[in-house]
């Protein structure tokens, strides 16, 4: 709406040029704007979501037998129960002896803590590159890709993570996530086997059991 | 001496203002992207991990606690070509218009049986009943395997990325997750949301 005023007074003087002030009035334009900020800022949305890449070993070269043993000897394996509940053992199971599974949990002494003090070459080794990092020694491309050698290294420890059938998927995250957090480069999503339920079970006195007969059912049901 | 009362003008100038907001506007068209319209609302699990999901060639997943699947292409014409294989494989004939309609719903997930009657609906009936269905995928009849195998034929270039809500039990991703395998897929995105990471 474009408001045009006429200066002067009503007489008007031969020759001379009408003289208009030109105002637009920019009301309703900033209402329409502010309308639509509203629409944006509802309907819209700022963040893209965030994503946790994971590669699963494939199906056709995947030996089971022979890479658990590779990795077993060296290997912690997280047991994943009810309830949030965090069970592991180290190396390979021992089916008589129960009491080589520990319970713990997802709290930052609880199963960090572990995970930490089994990766600690690893972390001293991020830490130094950190710092390099800091002090622009080295670029952040470069930190990135030395940090991921660092984590696939020897040094690191190989963990396998096994999740029950009473546990969500909240849980699995959870996992996933402290092996960010602890700088774990090896780490594998692994079918739970009926010994390690039995184990649970012996441990427990839980029900995991139930599970263990669906299991071994399910698998005579395949063969 | 006389005086007069200056007749003041309630006219403010609303220019300045106008660049304000028209500036914001811009802000907001360039930097926001349109929230998804999502058949069922799905609380993913917290993260440390802030990689972005990338911007386009995503067939999402989505995983609602009780199990049932649905899924999201985001170019409509990978949809229309995934349906018609789809139908082929199933021996439904899709006529021109319903692959048209299908086109244009952002997730779908109602079994390929039942996809002409949920076809012939209107869109906003379609978002009522969509969360009743679900894509059945258990070991007898798994069409989430179908759509998945025809997604990667139709669209080489797919990023799979799977949202689940937290409280699913893990049986079913289990499930999802041996499909996957099943079709070498073996790198996925699953969906997080972020939260910070903690000082070790």
């Amino acid at each position: 709406m474009a408001e045009i005023e006429q200066n002067g007074s009503g007489e008007r003087k031969k020759g001379k040029q009408k003289k208009f002030s030109i105002r637009v009035d920019f009301t309703p334009m900033v209402d329409m704007n502010m309308l639509l900020i509203t629409f944006f800022m509802l309907c819209t949305s700022m963040s893209k979501p965030q994503t946790m890449e994971i590669s699963m070993p494939r199906k056709d070269l995947l030996n089971e037998q022979e890479q658990n043993k590779v990795k077993a000897s060296k290997a912690m394996t997280i047991l994943l129960g009810k309830e949030g509940k965090v069970y592991y053992y180290m190396g390979e199971p021992d089916y008589e002896n129960p009491d080589m599974i520990q319970e713990t949990d997802f709290s930052p002494n609880g199963l960090r803590a572990i995970l930490l003090g089994r990766n600690q070459i690893v972390m001293q080794k991020i830490r130094e590159l950190k710092q390099k990092k800091a002090n622009l020694e080295i670029t952040n491309d470069e930190y990135m890709t030395e940090a991921a050698e660092v984590r696939k290294g020897k040094d690191s420890p190989v963990v396998l993570i096994k999740a029950t059938d009473f546990s969500n998927y909240k849980n699995l995250i959870d996992v996933l996530d402290e092996m960010q957090i602890c700088n774990i480069g090896r780490y594998a999503i692994m079918d739970i086997t009926p010994g390690d339920l039995r184990l649970l079970q012996d441990k427990t006195h839980a029900g995991y059991a139930d599970d263990l007969k669906e299991v071994i059912e399910y698998r005579e049901l395949k063969q | 001496m006389s005086q007069k009362i200056k007749k003041k003008s309630t006219f403010i100038d609303m220019t300045a203002m106008s660049d304000v907001t028209v500036l914001l506007l811009t802000f907001f068209m360039l930097t926001s992207t349109f929230i998804q319209k999502e058949p069922v609302k799905v609380n993913p699990p917290q993260s440390v991990s802030d990689i972005k999901i990338p911007d386009n060639n995503i067939v999402s997943i989505l995983v609602e606690p009780s199990g049932k699947v649905f899924m999201s292409l985001d170019k409509p014409q990978d949809r229309m070509e995934v349906l018609k294989k789809m139908g082929e494989n199933y021996q439904i004939e899709f006529t021109n218009e319903e692959l048209k309609k299908f086109s244009l719903c952002n997730s779908f997930g109602v079994p390929i049986q039942g996809m002409k009657q949920f076809l012939a609906l209107s869109p906003e009936d379609q978002d009522k009943v969509v969360m009743n269905y679900g894509i059945p995928c258990d070991s007898t009849n798994n069409q989430f395997r179908s759509w998945m195998q025809f997604a990667r034929e139709v669209n080489k270039e797919l990023v799979i990325a799977i949202k689940a809500d937290q409280n699913t039990p893990y049986p079913l991703i289990k499930d999802i997750m041996a499909t996957l395998q099943d079709l070498r897929e073996n790198r996925y995105n699953l969906i997080t949301s972020l939260r910070n990471m903690p000082q070790v």
